[in-house]
C-alpha cells in the first residue's frame, strides 16, 4: 500500500450507474476503513479540524477506528455533529477538513469524508443511536424548517434538554436533504430518514405541513404556544431566473422544480404519481453543486444532457468530485456558453436555445475574472428541455410575517456569529441568513444558535 | 392525518368535502388555498378553500374529477382522511385587507364559472357577514353541473345564474350576463372573476371595454406551493410573478392570459397531453392532476 495515497473507494461503473438512481459512491468496508485511518498522523494540532464548520473530533475518531472501536468513533463524531452519514457524503471535504490534513502536503489527505461516513453507517447498521439527555426541562424552542440547520440546532438544544419542535413546511423532514440532494448522491430512506430518526430519538418533536408565516406566525409561536426562543432555518428556496425571452416555455424549469419532483415527489419511480419531463436533449444553464445534480438527475432519465456555464471549467463552482462524477457518466459540458434566449414552437414548447461564446476578462470585484460576450458568435441548438440552476435567494414568508426581524438588501435574516437576530429570542442561520450555501455551513450555524439560544435561555 | 369528516357529491364529477386541519382552518382567509396529498405515492394537489370553521377545525374543499390522483380522491369516504394537506397558502383575498366602510361603497360583482364557484363563495359569504353588498353572476355549462346555487343564494345581494345551453338560469355566458346588466343600467366599480383561464380571459377583455378593475385567481400547475419551485410562475404586467406567493389573485386586466393558457394547455389538450406522454415517457400516469379530460 502506497501511505501516500488514499485507499481508494469503491464506486458503480459510470455506464451502469448513469441509468440508474442508486447510490454512486459505496463506500469503504472495514478492512478499507482500519487502513485508511492507519494513514492519519494524529497531529497534536490538529488542522484538519479546524477545517471543520462544526469542529469535530477528528484525530480522536480517527483513532478509534483504527482500533476498531467504532462505536465510541460514532460517539465522538455525535457529539459534534448530528448528520455524519449525511456529511460524509456532501460535505466539500477538499476544501475544509482534507484540504488542511498534513498528509495532504506531500501526498494526498486522509479521506477524512469517507471514513466518517464508514462510522456513520456502520453506527446505523449496528443500531447505534446518539445518546439522549440524561434529564429533560420543559422550556419549549421551536425550529423553523428541517433541513441541516435546523436538525443540528434542534439535536443539539434536545441534547441540553430543552424540548423541541421543528415546524416544517412540506409533507417530508429533512429540507434541501430530501428535495434538492438526489439519492444517488444521498439515499432517502436508507440515510436521511434514518439521521432524522436519529434526532426525534433525542426527543425532538417533528410537525410536517406547518408553513411559518402562514398557517401560524413566530409571534404567535411565542405568544400563545409557549415557545421562550426560536430559532430560522427556512433555508433558501426562491429559484432565480435569467430574464430571457422564451423562459415561461413548457420545457423550461427551475433546477429546484425538476429536482423536487425526482426527489421528493419521487417522480422516477414508477409507482409514484407525480410525473416529470424526461426530455431527449437537456441544457442545464449554471454550473454549481444543484446543477450537477440536475444534469446527473436528466441523463439518468434518459436524455443527452449539456451543461451550459459562461466562465471556464476552472471556475465552476461545483465540487471537484461531483463534476468528474458527472463528466464519467457522459454529461456534455459547454463552457464559456451564455444563453441569450430560448427557442420556442408554435404550440408553446421549447424547441431551442441561442447561445453566445464568452471569454474570461478583467477579474471583477469578487476577484474571478467576469465573462464577456465574443461578438458575432451567436448559434443555436435544438433542445427540448431546460433547466436554470442560478441560484436561490431567501423565501420572503418569514420576514415579511414578524415583526421587527431585520434583513438586508439581498433578503436574508440579520444575524451575529450566535444566531442571534434583531428580534428578542429569534435566532436565525444557514441559507436563510448566508443565502445559498453548503450543508455542513448550515450545521455550523445551527449549532452555533443552540449554544446561543442555550445561553440567551439561561441568563433570561 | 387529516380526517374527512364530510363528503358530498355536488353534481357530476365534482365532490365536496369537510376536513379537519386545526391550523388551516385557525388562521385562513377567503382567497387562499391549501395543497393535499392523498398518500405516500400521491401528488400534491393544490385547491381553493371554499369555506371554513375555526370553531370545528375544518376546511370546505370543492374538486373535480380531472385526472387520477383527483380520481382517486373520490375514493376516499368519511373517516378516511388525508396523509398531508397544508396552509393556507397564497395571500388573502384583497377585499380581506380592504377598510370594510370602503367596501360598502364599492358596487362588486363576482364572476364564477365551473368549479370556480367554490373559491367565489367564501369572498361572497365573507363580505355578507360583514354587511357588505354584492351582486353574483355564477354559470356552467349546463344546468347539472351547477354547484353550491342555494348556497351562494343565502349569501349574494342579487344571484344571476347562467347556464351555456339554457337548461336553467340566463341563457349564455357569464359576460353575456354582465353585458346584460351593464345594458340595463347597471354600473360596478370592482370585478373578481374566478373559473377556468379562458372564461376569466374572457371577462377581462369586456371588464376592460367597461371600465371595471378586475381581479383574478389563477390555478396553475404547483408543486410544492411555497415558492420554492417557480411551476406556477406567469407574466403580469412586465414582472414574473409565481403564483403561489404574490398571488393566487392578481390583476386580470395585467395577466398574460394566453401565455399561461399555453402553459395550461399541456394538460388540457390532446396534442398537449400527447406530448406530455411522449416527454414524461413512463413517469406519466396521467396523474398529473389536470389531464385526462378537463371541463
Amino acid at each position: 500500500m502506497d501511505v501516500m495515497k488514499k485507499v481508494p473507494v469503491r464506486e458503480q461503473e459510470p455506464a451502469v450507474r448513469a441509468k440508474n438512481f442508486e447510490e454512486v459512491c459505496l463506500g469503504y468496508n472495514e478492512e478499507e476503513a482500519v487502513a485508511e485511518a492507519g494513514r492519519c498522523l494524529g497531529c497534536k494540532n490538529a488542522q484538519c479540524m479546524k477545517g471543520c464548520p462544526v469542529s469535530i473530533n477528528i484525530p480522536a475518531f480517527i483513532a478509534e477506528v483504527k482500533e476498531r472501536n467504532f462505536e465510541a468513533a460514532y460517539q465522538i463524531i455525535s457529539q459534534s455533529s448530528a448528520l455524519p452519514a449525511v456529511c460524509g457524503r456532501v460535505c466539500p471535504q477538499e476544501s475544509q477538513c482534507e484540504g488542511k490534513c498534513i498528509r495532504g502536503i506531500k501526498g494526498e489527505a486522509v479521506a477524512i469524508g469517507k471514513l466518517e461516513r464508514f462510522v456513520a453507517d456502520w453506527a446505523r447498521e449496528n443500531g447505534i443511536a446518539p445518546k439522549k439527555a440524561d434529564e429533560m426541562n420543559k422550556r419549549k424552542v421551536a425550529v423553523i424548517g428541517s433541513g441541516p440547520a435546523g436538525l443540528t440546532c434542534a439535536g443539539d438544544l434536545a441534547k441540553l434538554g430543552y424540548d423541541v419542535t421543528i415546524f416544517e413546511a412540506l409533507h417530508e423532514a429533512g429540507g434541501v436533504l430530501i428535495y434538492g440532494i438526489p439519492e444517488f448522491r444521498l439515499p432517502k430512506q436508507k440515510v436521511v430518514a434514518k439521521e432524522v430518526e436519529n434526532v426525534k430519538s433525542l426527543g425532538v418533536k417533528i410537525e410536517t405541513n406547518v408553513v411559518i408565516g402562514k398557517s401560524t406566525t413566530i409571534d404567535e409561536l411565542m405568544d400563545e404556544e409557549g415557545f421562550e426562543a426560536v430559532f430560522i432555518g427556512s433555508g433558501a428556496g426562491l429559484p432565480r431566473f435569467m430574464g430571457i425571452p422564451g423562459e415561461q416555455a413548457n420545457g423550461v424549469f427551475s433546477a429546484n422544480e425538476f429536482l423536487t419532483r425526482n426527489n421528493l415527489m419521487k417522480a422516477f419511480r414508477e409507482e409514484y404519481d407525480t410525473p416529470i419531463m424526461k426530455g431527449k436533449k437537456v441544457a442545464v444553464v449554471g454550473g454549481g453543486n444543484v446543477a450537477m445534480d440536475a444534469a446527473r438527475t436528466a441523463l439518468r432519465l434518459g436524455a443527452e444532457v449539456h451543461i451550459v456555464y459562461r466562465r471556464s471549467e476552472e471556475e465552476l463552482p461545483a465540487r471537484v468530485e461531483e463534476v468528474h462524477h458527472a463528466k464519467e457518466e457522459g454529461v456534455i459540458f459547454d463552457l464559456l456558453t451564455n444563453p441569450t434566449e430560448i427557442l420556442v414552437d408554435e404550440n408553446g414548447w421549447v424547441k431551442g436555445m441561442k447561445l453566445v461564446k464568452m471569454e474570461l476578462g478583467e477579474p471583477d470585484a469578487s476577484g474571478r475574472r467576469s465573462p464577456v460576450e465574443i461578438e458575432g458568435s451567436e448559434y443555436e441548438i435544438e433542445l427540448d428541455t431546460v433547466i436554470m440552476s442560478l441560484g436561490t435567494s431567501p423565501n420572503p414568508l418569514i420576514s415579511s410575517t414578524t415583526e421587527g426581524l431585520e434583513i438586508n438588501r439581498r433578503k436574508c435574516i440579520v444575524a451575529d456569529d450566535a444566531g442571534a437576530t434583531s428580534k428578542p429570542g429569534v435566532f436565525a442561520g444557514g441559507d436563510a441568513v448566508t443565502g445559498a450555501a453548503t450543508v455542513i455551513l448550515a450545521m455550523g450555524a445551527g449549532k452555533a444558535a443552540a449554544q446561543g439560544i442555550h445561553e440567551y435561555l439561561s441568563n433570561k | 392525518m387529516y380526517p374527512i369528516v364530510r363528503k358530498e357529491k355536488l353534481a357530476d364529477k365534482i365532490f365536496l368535502m369537510d376536513v379537519k386541519a386545526p391550523r388551516v382552518a385557525k388562521t385562513c382567509e377567503p382567497g387562499q388555498f391549501i395543497i393535499v396529498k392523498i398518500d405516500e405515492e400521491g401528488e400534491r394537489i393544490p385547491l381553493t378553500i371554499c369555506d371554513y370553521d375555526r370553531e370545528a377545525g375544518t376546511i370546505t374543499i370543492v374538486f373535480q374529477i380531472v385526472g387520477a390522483s383527483t380520481q382517486r380522491m373520490t375514493d376516499l369516504e368519511v373517516g378516511d382522511g388525508f396523509q398531508d394537506f397544508v396552509g393556507p397558502l397564497g395571500c388573502a383575498s384583497e377585499l380581506v385587507e380592504t377598510d370594510i366602510e370602503e367596501l360598502k361603497k364599492k358596487k362588486i360583482v363576482f364572476i364564477a364559472g365551473g368549479v370556480g364557484t367554490a373559491p367565489v363563495y367564501p369572498q361572497v359569504k365573507w363580505l355578507h357577514e360583514h354587511g357588505v353588498d354584492c351582486d353574483v353572476i355564477m354559470g356552467s355549462k349546463t344546468k347539472d353541473l351547477l354547484i353550491l346555487v342555494e348556497e351562494m343564494r343565502k349569501v349574494a345581494t342579487n344571484l344571476y345564474v347562467t347556464t351555456d345551453d339554457g337548461s336553467y338560469g340566463f341563457h349564455g355566458m357569464g359576460t353575456n350576463q354582465l353585458q346584460a346588466l351593464v345594458d340595463e343600467g347597471k354600473t360596478y366599480d370592482q370585478c373578481i372573476a374566478i373559473g377556468p383561464m379562458i372564461m376569466m380571459k374572457f371577462v377581462c377583455l369586456l371588464t376592460k371595454e367597461l371600465g371595471i378593475p378586475t381581479i383574478v385567481s389563477m390555478n396553475p400547475i404547483m408543486v410544492d406551493g411555497t415558492g420554492m419551485c417557480g411551476a406556477c410562475r406567469l407574466t403580469v404586467g412586465d414582472e414574473v410573478k409565481f403564483a403561489c406567493v404574490d398571488g393566487p389573485e392578481f390583476d386580470g386586466h395585467l395577466v398574460d392570459f394566453d401565455q399561461a393558457m399555453k402553459r395550461q394547455q399541456l394538460y388540457k389538450t390532446d396534442e398537449g397531453r400527447a406530448m406530455l406522454k411522449l416527454q414524461e415517457g413512463d413517469t406519466h400516469h396521467g396523474g398529473c392532476g389536470h389531464c385526462g379530460g378537463d371541463e
